[in-house]
């Protein structure tokens, strides 16, 4: 269970970035973030990972205080972020530098296979191409087996078509082992593809403006009735929190 | 190279690719023919381009040489300035045959090695400090940055006084001056590692140490070894500062031997043999360092 309870973020500079933010999510449950850029998604996310501390309020994890990074909280940053010097599958191992190495290396691989990327293996970062690289850094968040994974934005470098893709194995690998997904994305139909709520942000300062629940069955047709219903309450809610301009690309 | 690249995206199952970017015609291609084809085609490429750039680096030299002997054959040098390289050949070679070559590069090797291996160790520790903890560059950096803006040859008295005229000074000399490109390279190759990945680290929950060795060194290696190498290019350029302000032995005394016994065919000689050994030193430093940074993404990655 992630609870965030009542965070307000002020910067050094006096800037307040979040006010009041709080948010229960069950296990296993997929929430998006969407709002105005600026808004302070990101800085949710960095303070949920425990790379960013809240001046108010706080963070908790099965009932426990996030003051630093948690060992089943997962962050997949905006870029990918993967190390030059390591190869794809060095790579993914990054984060099991506790594990013994044959342990290591069937994880690795495992997931490898669950992003489709077994025939890149020893590929050096450079070597790939911008979706493959953002799935090398979602592969290494997973083989952590978190139970709590942050998406910063995950898909939003990638043109439509890789994006519908790894929206489709973003579900496929919760369906596995259906970890809590929290994402933040610009795009309204991923949103709705995705998640089960989704929580509008407004900015100045940054604090929960709507909430919407999407109870379609999944995988969801982008094309029915309810989805594109849903879809205008979604734009509306964004048009009334004053994001319509930065929001409605399609 | 246009053309490669599209030939070879229009048939994907066809044979090696020719394109010469291995990355851009990988998007397009089956994700079974990628492995083997990039591969080779990057290794007969590279092959390739290894020969062709080695021929080029010798044109000019062996170009200059060969204008160079016939100018002296035909008089136009005078031979008791500027000797012909074949006499300078013949000089160094009877250096050889004595025994005393092996002793002069020797002894001259020997202090280039001490002193890169002293100023490399002190200026590693100093410019981890300084590049990793603010702390630390505030206090050391700017002595530091003071002790650099004087001319490195101006220790040379003071060396003198307090360690003597034999090998100790020298070797500091050269330390001196192997120290600051080194300390300078690592400690902005430290402060300049990018955050982002350093937050990745984080997140792993990668403890101090961790961080330092499996982020922060790879991360730096690549501005290390810049500063190794005009580390060593200085420590040769001392090393014959030290060796003319008073030695016995080595390259550097061989220049002042010749000057003194007016043989400008030696003094060509220990020219020569700087060139030779400077060069090689740099080759192996630049080669170690291209095994260990094959991983970047550089406009002449090979
Ligand atoms: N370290 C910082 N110091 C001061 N202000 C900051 C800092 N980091 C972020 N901010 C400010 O906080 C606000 C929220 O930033 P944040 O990155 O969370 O926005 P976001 O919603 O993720 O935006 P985007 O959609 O563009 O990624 C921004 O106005 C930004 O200028
Ligand atoms: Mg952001």
């Amino acid at each position: 269970m992630l609870y965030i309870e009542n965070v307000s973020k002020q910067f050094d500079n006096g800037f307040t970035a979040l006010e009041r933010i709080t948010l229960k999510i069950e296990p296993g449950e997929i929430v998006t973030l969407v709002g105005t850029s600026g808004c302070g998604k990101s800085t949710l996310l960095r303070i949920v990972a425990g790379l960013e501390f809240p001046s108010l309020g706080g963070v908790l994890i099965d009932n426990e205080l996030i003051t630093a990074p948690h060992p089943k909280v997962g962050l997949v940053f905006q870029e990918p972020r993967l190390m030059p010097w390591l190869t794809v599958q060095e790579n993914i191992e990054f984060g099991l530098h506790n594990l013994p190495l044959p342990e290591r290396r069937r994880r690795s691989e495992a997931v490898l296979a669950k992003v489709h990327l077994t025939p890149f293996a020893h590929a050096l970062p450079r070597q790939l191409s911008g979706g493959m690289a953002q799935r090398v850094a979602i592969a290494r968040s997973l083989v952590t087996q978190p139970d709590i994974l942050l998406l910063d934005e995950p898909f939003g470098a990638l043109d439509a078509f890789t994006r519908a893709r790894l929206q489709d194995h973003l579900l496929e690998i919760w369906g596995y082992d259906r970890p809590t997904l929290l994402l933040v994305t610009h795009d309204v139909e991923e949103a709705l593809v995705l998640s089960d709520r989704i929580i509008m942000l407004h900015p100045n300062p940054g604090r929960i403006f709507k909430v919407l629940r999407v109870d379609l069955p999944r995988p969801r047709q982008r094309s029915s009735v309810q989805f594109q219903e849903l879809k205008e309450q979604l734009l509306l809610g964004l048009d009334l929190a004053g994001a319509a301009p930065a929001l409605v690309k399609r | 190279m246009g053309f490669y690249t599209r030939s070879s995206d229009l048939a994907p199952s066809s044979e090696p690719q020719n394109g010469r970017s291995p990355a851009k015609a990988t998007h397009s291609r089956q994700q079974a023919t990628w492995g083997a084809g990039a591969r080779t085609g990057a290794k007969g490429l590279s092959r390739h381009r290894w020969l062709r750039s080695r021929y080029q680096g010798w044109v000019l030299p062996i170009g200059l040489l060969i204008a160079w002997e016939l100018l002296s054959r035909l008089g136009v040098f005078p031979p008791n300035l500027l000797p012909a390289p074949s006499t300078v050949t013949a000089t160094i070679w009877g250096l050889a045959a004595s025994g005393e070559l092996v002793r002069h590069i020797g002894i001259t090797l020997f202090r280039v090695v001490l002193g890169f291996g002293v100023g490399t160790l002190a200026a590693t520790v100093f410019g981890a400090l300084t590049g990793y903890s603010p702390v630390a560059h505030r206090y050391l950096d700017p002595l530091l940055q003071a002790l650099r803006n004087i001319p490195s040859l101006a220790w040379v008295p003071l060396f003198i006084l307090w360690l003597g005229i034999f090998e100790t000074s020298k070797v500091a000399l050269i330390a001196v001056g192997v120290f600051f490109p080194v300390y300078l390279n690592l400690m902005s190759g430290i402060q300049n590692v990018d955050r982002k990945l350093v937050e990745v680290g984080k997140i792993y929950r990668l403890s101090q140490i961790q961080l330092i060795y499996r982020v922060f060194f790879p991360a730096t290696l690549p501005a290390y070894i810049v500063g190794l190498r005009n580390g060593l290019s200085l420590g040769w350029m001392f090393v014959v500062a030290a060796e003319l302000m008073g030695a016995s032995q080595g390259l550097g005394f061989l220049l002042i031997d010749g000057q003194t016994t007016g043989r400008p065919a030696i003094i060509l000689a220990s020219l020569l043999l700087f060139a030779l050994l400077g060069k090689l030193t740099d080759s192996l430093l630049a080669a170690l360092g291209k095994r260990l940074l094959r991983w970047q993404d550089t406009y002449i990655s090979a």
